[in-house]
This record gives structure tokens, C-alpha cells and sequence, in this order.
């Protein structure tokens, strides 16, 4: 073998062993939540101390006892279905009023659109952590504490900002020339905005409801500050704050609900991502 | 032709009508909060009665007397700077591997995404049962391996406790990170890096006097982003350890939830929230700064 190959298969090999720490470093806890999800619990509560047992394999048949009892016995299908409830209702407030606003700052407000799609997104900057406090005073003056309305409110403040500016680049990468043309057959302004423009935009939607589904399916914060009763949580409050029962944690449970959540957003962002990244990199990454 | 130019054809009054939805819930539900948690922090406002009278710089004055807030502070900063180290790390280096083509290459993507998908509570109750004190897998794989002794208390003791949180949040954000560096590497104009090379650049070279330099504005996006979703994290450490042991792992979010919604202190949990301002306005400085410079940069092209 010349030298020259031996150096590339050294930096195939190393290439290979690179990818694999990293995608090892990644995975490992989801490789955990599946071992643990579907261990009996005789293979799963073995003390670390006790180096004969192998805790990183099956030593027993896997079972589906933790599934049934995520499904059948813990309020999971309820914080799923809450979910969803939030989810469509923020996707319905969202669509409505960041659409028209990136639309408008992309195309109607001239040279204060930038600056203006700028301050707005900025405030997507503004933590949960730093306005739970006054938002807790607040849900609670409109009497909406412990409820799902609460979110639906709330929500939308993170979802807004960020969707806005979404749908203004969107519309930067689209040609303006199709609405001009139909602007000369004798369109009238408002006529391109509620006939053509809505086509043109279809894919900047998807994404505005790719990225609220996620951020709803995610967000912990507002929940845990709104939320007491255990039959209003959401997917991400429920599963770790209720279904440890007392001091016991159901770990087979917890981790297949944690996988079972995990996977459709996987999916979705492996779709998703690029879009996503031109929205965080504002330009900064030009082609 | 005077009498066409209706509502219809105005872009301008078109124009505000649209946005005004969205910058009424911006200003409403953001701005005007944010102002309160502000004033907040200046009274002695409480989640029991809904009126609330003035306390000046007393629940300030309160909270920096005190050693857990000031031990929060220190933890927020020393976390934040950590995650951020690490993260820079792991997604320069991680870039540099995914941007090369190998086999399997789009499952390792979808795993590498993997931890910036998943919520972040149930990512962080995972990591709980693998620190877990008696189950915990790494105390195993390190037993096992002989490169451990005695016995690892992750979320038992202050520092472990430290280190568990900062690994976390950096496997949480790394991925992000990785992929904006990726972004970056690709709007690299070729002629660049391939004039290098023929100038006899080896990969070293290439990657520290060529790449890295190009990168670092991008670099720094995924850093700003990396402070934001670190410093103002409240569910990998109230998960996590709850603060403790002994409240020796708060960190100011954590800590503004426990005295501002579970102890009710409105007042005293918004001023420990507005401790993170200066984390926040670094950011949005430097934010500033680097979208004024991209667009003189592509004004200059």
C-alpha cells in the first residue's frame, strides 16, 4: 500500500470514528429511553454497583408492560389530546396574524419593513423565564389560571415574532413579478393580497405551522407557572411533573412517554430544518 | 382615474391593516410585560391580592444579601459560559464531519438532530434517570471500563451537579450550533478555500487561518443563541436537581420560580429575573452589530 492511501484510509477511519462519537454523544439517551421503555423492570432495577449485570442490553425478554401502562393507566392520551387542542388553536392565531404582518413588511412597507421585521423579531429574544412573573399576574386577572386558554394566549407571544420574520424572508425569495403581472391585468391591490398572494405563500405557511407545533409541543415554562391540575397538562409539563407518582418514578413509563413524544418532532425538524436556520441566521449566512 | 385609488390600491393603509394584529400582540402581550416585570421587581407585589404597593430597591436589596441568589448568579454565569465553550467545541469540530460525505451520513444526521428536537423537560427527565444515584449508566460504563473507583453522586454533589447540567445543556444546544456552522461552511466562496489549497495549505491550516476566520460571525450567531437558550433555561435544572442539593444549584430562572410563583413573591422573583437583562442585552448588542455588518457586507457585493 503507498503512503498516499494509507494516509486516506487513516482519515476514512478517523472520519468514521468521529461521526460515530458524535451521533453516540446524541443518541445515547434516546438509545436509553428505548432500552428502558421496553426493559421488565427484574433487567431494569439492577443497581450500576453490580458489574456482572450488563445494563446497556436486553438481559431479559423486552416487554410492553410500560407502554400498557402509559396508555391504560397514566392521564398520557389526556396530556396528548391537550396537546393537540393547543396546538391547532395556536396555529390558528399564528397563521392569522404573522402571515399578513410578514406579507405586509415584505411587500407594502417599503425601506421601514426591515427595521420594523427586525424589532419584532428581536422580541423573540424576550425570555419565558423573564415574563412568567408579570404573564402569572396577569393570567390570573382574566381568571384563566389553570387553564388551557391560558396557553393559547401566551403562546402565540413566542410564536408571532418569530413567524413573522419567517414569512417576510420567505416572501424576499419569492419573484415579485407574479403579482405585478396581475397587477397589470387589473388586479387590484387588495384583489393580489386575497387571490394571488395566498398561493404564492403556501409553503412559508407549512413552515409557520411546522415551527409552532414544535415550539407548542416543547414549551415547559408558561406551562408549569399556569398549570396545577394534572388533567389540563400538556405533553411536556405532564410527563415529567405527574407521572412520577410520590417518590416513585415509573422509569419505564417516563421513557416511553419521552420517546413516543420524541420521534414525530425528530421527523418533522429533519424536514424542516433548513427553513428554520435561515430564520435564526437572519442573513448572516448569505449565499 | 382619481376615484380608483380607493382603499383597495392604498400599500400604505393595506400595509398597517396587516400588521397592525401583530404588532398589537407584540406590543400588548410582550412589550407591555416585559415594562412590568420591570416595575414588578420594585414592589412588594404578591400572587395572593392583586394590589400591591412600593418597595423601592427593597426586594434588591434583599436578594443581594442573599448567599442562594448570589450562589444562583454565580451558577447562571458559570453554566452559561461553560455550555458555550463546550458548545463551540463539539460544533466546529462536528462540522467539519458532516460537511464530508460517508456512508450512512443521513441517519446521523437525523440522530444528531435528534437532541434539538425533543422537549427540552423530557430530554432533561432522561437525563435524570441516567445520572439516577443508584441505576446510573455511566457509573456503570465507567466501573466496567475500571476507570472508576468509587462512586459518582452526579446529582448529589454541588459540582457533579454543576458538570451534569452544563453537559446537558451543551448536548441539548450543540446540534443547533452544528448545523448554522454547516450553513456557514457552505456560503464559504469555493475560490477561497481551493486558492489555499493550491497554495499548499494542509487541513489544519486551512481550517484555523482559513475557515474559522470566514466562520466567525457565524460562529457567534450560534453563541448568541447558545447564551439565550442556556442563561434563561429554567427546565433542565428544575428537573435536573430542583436547585439542589441545599439550593447550591440554582440558577436565576429557577430560583425567580421558586420564590416568585411557588413562594408567591412576585416582587422578589421578578428582580432575580431581571438579573438576566445583561445576559439579554449583550446579545441583543452584538446581534445588532453583526446584522448591520452582513448588510454593509452585502451592500459591498
Amino acid at each position: 500500500m503507498t503512503r498516499a492511501a494509507l494516509r486516506r484510509v487513516t482519515r476514512r477511519a478517523a472520519l468514521y470514528a468521529a461521526a460515530l462519537g458524535f451521533i453516540g454523544f446524541a443518541g445515547f439517551p434516546f438509545y436509553w429511553m428505548l432500552v428502558t421503555a421496553f426493559k421488565q423492570n427484574r433487567d431494569l432495577y439492577v443497581g450500576a454497583s453490580d458489574l456482572s449485570h450488563v445494563p446497556w442490553i436486553f438481559n431479559d425478554p423486552p416487554t410492553l408492560e410500560h407502554v400498557k401502562l402509559l396508555f391504560g393507566q397514566t392521564d398520557f392520551p389526556h396530556w396528548v389530546l391537550n396537546t393537540l387542542l393547543v396546538v391547532a388553536a395556536v396555529v390558528i392565531i399564528t397563521v392569522a396574524v404573522a402571515v399578513p404582518a410578514g406579507y405586509s413588511l415584505a411587500r407594502l412597507a417599503g425601506r421601514w419593513g426591515e427595521r420594523l421585521g427586525m424589532g419584532i423579531f428581536f422580541t423573540y429574544l424576550i425570555p419565558p423565564t423573564l415574563l412568567f412573573v408579570p404573564f402569572a399576574r396577569l393570567v390570573s386577572l382574566l381568571g384563566l389560571q389553570n387553564s388551557l386558554a391560558s396557553l393559547v394566549l401566551i403562546y402565540p407571544t413566542m410564536t408571532i415574532p418569530f413567524c413573522t420574520w419567517l414569512v417576510m424572508g420567505f416572501l424576499r425569495s419569492v419573484p415579485w413579478e407574479i403579482e405585478e403581472q396581475a397587477m397589470i391585468d387589473g388586479y387590484s391591490r387588495l384583489a393580489v393580497i386575497v387571490k394571488v398572494a395566498p398561493r404564492l405563500i403556501v409553503p412559508g405557511i407549512l413552515t409557520v405551522i411546522v415551527f409552532t407545533f414544535t415550539l407548542v409541543m416543547q414549551e415547559f415554562v408558561y406551562a408549569l407557572t399556569f398549570i396545577s391540575s394534572v388533567d389540563k397538562m400538556t405533553v411536556s409539563l405532564g410527563v415529567p411533573i405527574a407521572l412520577v407518582r410520590g417518590d416513585v418514578y415509573h422509569w419505564g413509563a417516563l421513557m416511553a412517554a419521552a420517546l413516543f413524544t420524541s420521534i414525530p418532532l425528530a421527523i418533522v425538524y429533519n424536514v424542516f430544518i433548513d427553513r428554520f436556520i435561515q430564520g435564526f441566521t437572519m442573513g448572516a449566512v448569505k449565499g | 382615474m382619481m376615484e380608483r385609488r380607493t382603499f383597495a390600491d392604498r400599500e400604505d393603509v393595506l400595509g398597517a391593516v396587516m400588521l397592525a394584529p401583530a404588532l398589537a400582540y407584540v406590543i400588548v402581550l410582550v412589550g407591555v410585560p416585559f415594562v412590568l416585570a420591570i416595575v414588578l421587581s420594585f414592589s412588594n407585589a404578591t400572587a395572593g391580592s392583586l394590589s400591591f404597593g412600593w418597595a423601592g430597591l427593597g426586594n434588591y436589596a434583599a436578594i443581594l444579601g442573599d448567599p442562594i441568589f448570589l450562589r444562583a448568579l454565580r451558577n447562571s454565569a458559570v453554566v452559561t459560559v461553560g455550555t458555550q465553550l463546550l458548545v463551540v467545541i463539539l460544533a466546529t469540530a462536528a462540522a467539519q464531519v458532516f460537511r464530508a460525505t460517508f456512508r450512512g451520513k443521513r441517519f446521523a444526521r437525523f440522530v444528531l438532530l435528534l437532541p434539538w428536537a425533543v422537549p427540552v423537560s423530557l430530554a432533561a427527565i432522561a437525563w435524570t434517570w441516567i445520572f439516577d444515584s443508584t441505576f446510573s449508566v455511566i457509573n456503570w460504563t465507567l466501573k466496567a471500563s475500571g476507570l472508576l473507583h468509587g462512586w459518582l453522586y452526579w446529582l448529589g454533589d454541588p459540582g457533579l451537579a454543576l458538570t451534569a447540567i452544563i453537559i446537558v445543556q451543551a448536548w441539548r444546544i450543540f446540534p443547533f450550533a452544528t448545523v448554522i456552522v454547516l450553513a456557514g461552511l457552505a456560503s464559504i466562496p469555493q475560490e477561497i478555500v481551493e486558492a489555499a489549497v493550491v497554495d499548499g495549505a494542509g487541513f489544519w491550516r486551512r481550517l484555523f487561518q482559513v475557515e474559522l476566520p470566514l466562520l466567525l460571525p457565524v460562529v457567534a450567531v450560534a453563541v448568541l443563541f447558545g447564551v439565550v437558550y442556556t442563561a434563561t433555561d429554567l427546565g433542565v435544572v428544575y428537573i435536573l436537581t430542583g436547585g439542589g442539593p441545599a439550593n447550591t444549584t440554582h440558577v436565576l430562572p429557577t430560583l425567580a420560580f421558586q420564590r416568585g410563583i411557588l413562594g408567591a413573591d412576585l416582587g422578589q422573583g421578578a428582580a432575580i429575573a431581571v438579573f438576566l437583562l445583561p445576559f439579554l442585552i449583550v446579545v441583543a448588542v452584538a446581534m445588532l452589530r453583526l446584522a448591520r455588518r452582513a448588510e454593509v457586507g452585502g451592500a459591498a457585493r
